[in-house]
């Protein structure tokens, strides 16, 4: 009770610390494009922004609110629809909208979608809202195909972006242009969904989350606490669909169906639920995963699913809270004496992935290569697929990693305790 | 009237198929408090199963073994993976039979491939076992019909008259009891989440030849159940035979009777428009019932949370 008093005390006034690191990524997001300047690099970042916005969303419900859902999806992809039918009236009639305004309509559109199905949605948590979320995301989905007018049937909606007034003289034909537009649009829903988490109905949000019976009992209802958040979370969803819309210049169905739903679960838990700038990890790694892996391997899908259900089981803060696990020992100052454990377990555990990837790709490449192509290059070495040898390397590779791996647990677990006790001496 | 006929067998073997899945789901919901999200998967697995031992030994025993490796496999599943995360409680739980899901879907690609494997009925039910007035009745459909009943009716012989079934009984309501009385519930968990993947299982070999083995098999008809046990009520076992059913009948109906939107809408006094073409409720005119044939389940899902939230038969606040 103290600590959450003292908490809110202080977040009343802010300081220089709380400032600096929206500082930090205020300028990170400047000067990316002059490290960065290909086409190629900026069309990566812009995805990676439109990812974390919905990220974000994503993970008010998630992370902040206790909510499960399953078709989040489609207030990112309703947003988008109807960012991509302004962008289209603007053009046919010639209003006076400028591009950037957009993200802020199809924002607003999605939330008067959310405030529909949360009306009877969020009346439950946990497994029922997310049968709920799921039912409507098909729903609305199935629809895509049906209700051609709106959803533009099998090849969606698309449009032009540089018709709308210009902005400052800027008309966003250059890729750059519409980088700094998602980058200022990303700034401003990130800190906004921030300042949300802080504000007295966030915090119900986290204390509907973990009890909401004895929420109800303080007086307020754990139900309007849901549709709010539901409300808003909808909304930034929104603001991503309507960036997407903006950087691709089309919107299909497949930006409201399950698996980008799925997705956006699979990034946001990778990343981490439970702290503010996990998404933003998740995101990140995730975009990088997704061009880098996808260009190495074809079946970088099935690694994904792997390393989710491996996050889910023995990493459930996700790489967030990975990371902030090692708040105590560095606060205790003994961050040094996990340096050794784990550059001892870093070797086994990479030669125990690398044989099971090698595992993989040869079976994989057996099986699926045109006939008579044997030859394949797997960590710069090429090598005949259908030799034994390759193989069996792997599987030792594998094996043994594993058995290393497993020798080295013990002293890292001890490791582990001895950095998270604190000096008795220096407390007495 | 024959129509009507064939109709109820088409969807009676629809429903009684969704029913083989969502029993196992609605068992394994109302005992552990978690929604299997991949039990479609374990569907899929089935049918894939049941295809390669069936190019070795036959359809018949692919219909005996690929079931029990299903179910071994899901026990092992909730043994090593579930109970693992059962402790960090019910939402990470979900998450990780979507993940499970999502991950199975990915390893059958990888082993048999992303394009439908010739997975086919067995020549000795390949006849038509009778007609009605002109339209065949093929006889595997008879057989599907036959199985699903078989199973139905173990299931409510093994859940009611067993000593077995009474503890798995008193154990969906009573976990603790039961336990302080001294049987391993821990133990009947894992049964029971392995009979219910194991009944999907069936599910699967025996759809398999018809609905065609694909990877999206899952996919197609994950979300048909689960919203099958939602309307049917959270839990409840009878209710998942009916919405089954109730569901199976509404989509056979709805694709082989073209009813329009248009003719409906003048029937109740709301005529059609002059300008149909650059109306916006332009598709909501011209919708016919084979096109909304597949998404009438979640409209109905919709109405029931709305209307019932409870579901159809459902005691508990789902």
């Amino acid at each position: 009770m103290t600590d959450a008093t003292h908490n809110t005390a202080r977040s009343a006034s802010i300081t220089f610390g709380q400032f600096l690191p929206w500082l930090v990524s205020a300028l990170f997001l400047l000067v990316m494009p002059l490290i960065f300047p290909s086409n190629a690099a900026l069309t990566i970042m812009n995805q990676m922004a439109i990812t974390i916005v919905f990220a974000l969303a994503y993970n008010m419900l998630l992370g902040q609110g206790g909510m499960l859902s399953f078709g989040h999806a489609v207030y990112m992809g309703m947003g988008g629809f109807m960012a991509m039918h302004i962008m289209n009236w603007i053009e046919f009639h010639e209003l006076p909208i400028p591009l950037p305004v957009l993200p802020l309509l199809a924002g607003l559109f999605a939330l008067g979608l959310a405030m529909i199905i949360g009306s009877f949605s969020t009346r439950k948590a946990g497994t029922v809202f997310a049968m709920i979320s799921l039912g409507v995301g098909e729903l609305i989905a199935a629809c895509s195909v049906i209700i051609v007018a709106f959803f533009g049937g099998e090849e969606g909606v698309s449009g032009d972006r540089t018709y709308g007034l210009p902005f400052f003289g800027i008309e966003f034909i250059r890729q750059i242009e519409v980088y700094y537009l998602t980058a200022a649009w990303l700034m401003i829903s990130a800190v906004l969904m921030y300042l949300w988490s802080r504000t007295p109905l966030g915090r119900m949000a986290n204390a509907v989350r973990d009890n909401p019976e004895r929420a109800e009992f303080l007086g307020y209802s754990a139900r309007w606490v849901r549709f709010y958040s539901f409300c808003a979370s909808g909304f930034f969803a929104g603001i991503a669909g309507g960036l997407f819309a903006i950087n691709y210049e089309i919107v299909t169905e497949e930006n409201l169906n399950l698996a980008q739903s799925g997705m956006i679960l699979l990034v946001t838990f990778l990343g981490g639920a439970g702290f503010f700038f996990g998404p933003i990890i998740g995101a990140i790694l995730f975009t990088l995963l997704q061009t880098v892996l996808s260009l190495q391997t074809e079946i970088w899908q099935l690694y994904l699913g792997i390393l989710f259900v491996a996050t889910v089981m023995y990493f459930p803060g996700g790489l967030a809270g990975l990371l902030m696990m090692h708040t105590i020992p560095l606060r205790l100052g003994k961050l040094h004496l996990l340096f050794v454990p784990y550059l001892k377990m870093l070797g086994p555990a990479l030669l125990c992935v690398a044989g099971f990837v090698g595992v993989f790709e040869i079976v994989f490449h057996i099986r699926n290569a045109a006939p008579g192509d044997t030859e394949m290059t797997l960590f710069w070495i090429t090598f005949d697929s259908h030799d034994v040898l390759p193989l069996a390397v792997s599987i030792i590779a594998a094996l043994a990693g594993f058995w290393l791996a497993r020798r080295v647990v013990p002293e890292l677990s001890a490791a582990w305790t001895a950095a998270n006790t604190p000096d008795t001496e220096r407390l007495i | 009237m024959d129509l009507v006929l064939i109709n109820l067998i088409d969807g009676l073997v629809t429903g009684l198929l969704l029913f083989m899945l969502s029993a196992g789901l609605t068992l394994i919901f109302s005992m552990m408090g978690v929604l299997n999200f991949a039990h479609a998967s374990f569907y899929m697995l089935g049918a894939y199963f049941a295809y390669q031992i069936s190019t070795y030994l036959g359809f018949w025993m692919g219909l005996l073994i690929a079931p029990l490796l299903v179910g071994v496999l899901g026990a092992l599943v909730e043994r090593y993976g579930l109970r693992r995360v059962h402790q960090y409680g019910h939402v990470p739980e979900l998450i990780f039979t979507f993940g499970l899901a999502l991950l199975i879907e990915e390893a059958v690609q990888f082993v048999w491939g992303r394009d439908r494997v010739p997975y086919e009925i067995p020549e000795v039910l390949e006849f038509t076992a009778f007609t009605v007035s002109g339209f065949a009745i093929p006889a595997y459909k008879v057989f599907m019909l036959f199985i699903s009943v078989a199973i139905f009716i173990l299931l409510l012989w093994f859940l009611t008259r067993t000593r077995v079934g009474l503890v798995i009984q008193a154990a969906l309501s009573y976990p603790r009891t039961v336990e302080a009385l001294g049987h391993n519930v821990p133990l009947v968990f894992m049964g029971v989440f392995g009979v219910g993947t194991a009944l999907a299982g069936v599910a699967g070999v025996i759809a398999g030849p018809v609905l065609s083995t694909f990877p999206g098999m899952a996919f197609v008809l994950g979300s048909i159940v689960f919203v099958t046990i939602v309307i049917g009520g959270l839990g409840s076992l009878s209710g998942a035979l009916v919405a089954s059913l109730l569901i199976g009948w509404l989509t056979t109906f709805a694709k082989s009777y073209n009813v329009r939107a248009e003719d409906l809408l003048n029937a109740i006094g709301i005529s059609t428009p002059e300008n149909l073409d650059e109306s916006l409720w332009r598709d909501l005119w011209t919708i016919t019932s084979p096109q909304i044939a597949d998404i009438l389940p979640y409209i109905l899902m919709v109405l029931i949370l709305v209307f019932r939230p409870h579901g159809l038969f459902g005691k508990r606040d789902a």
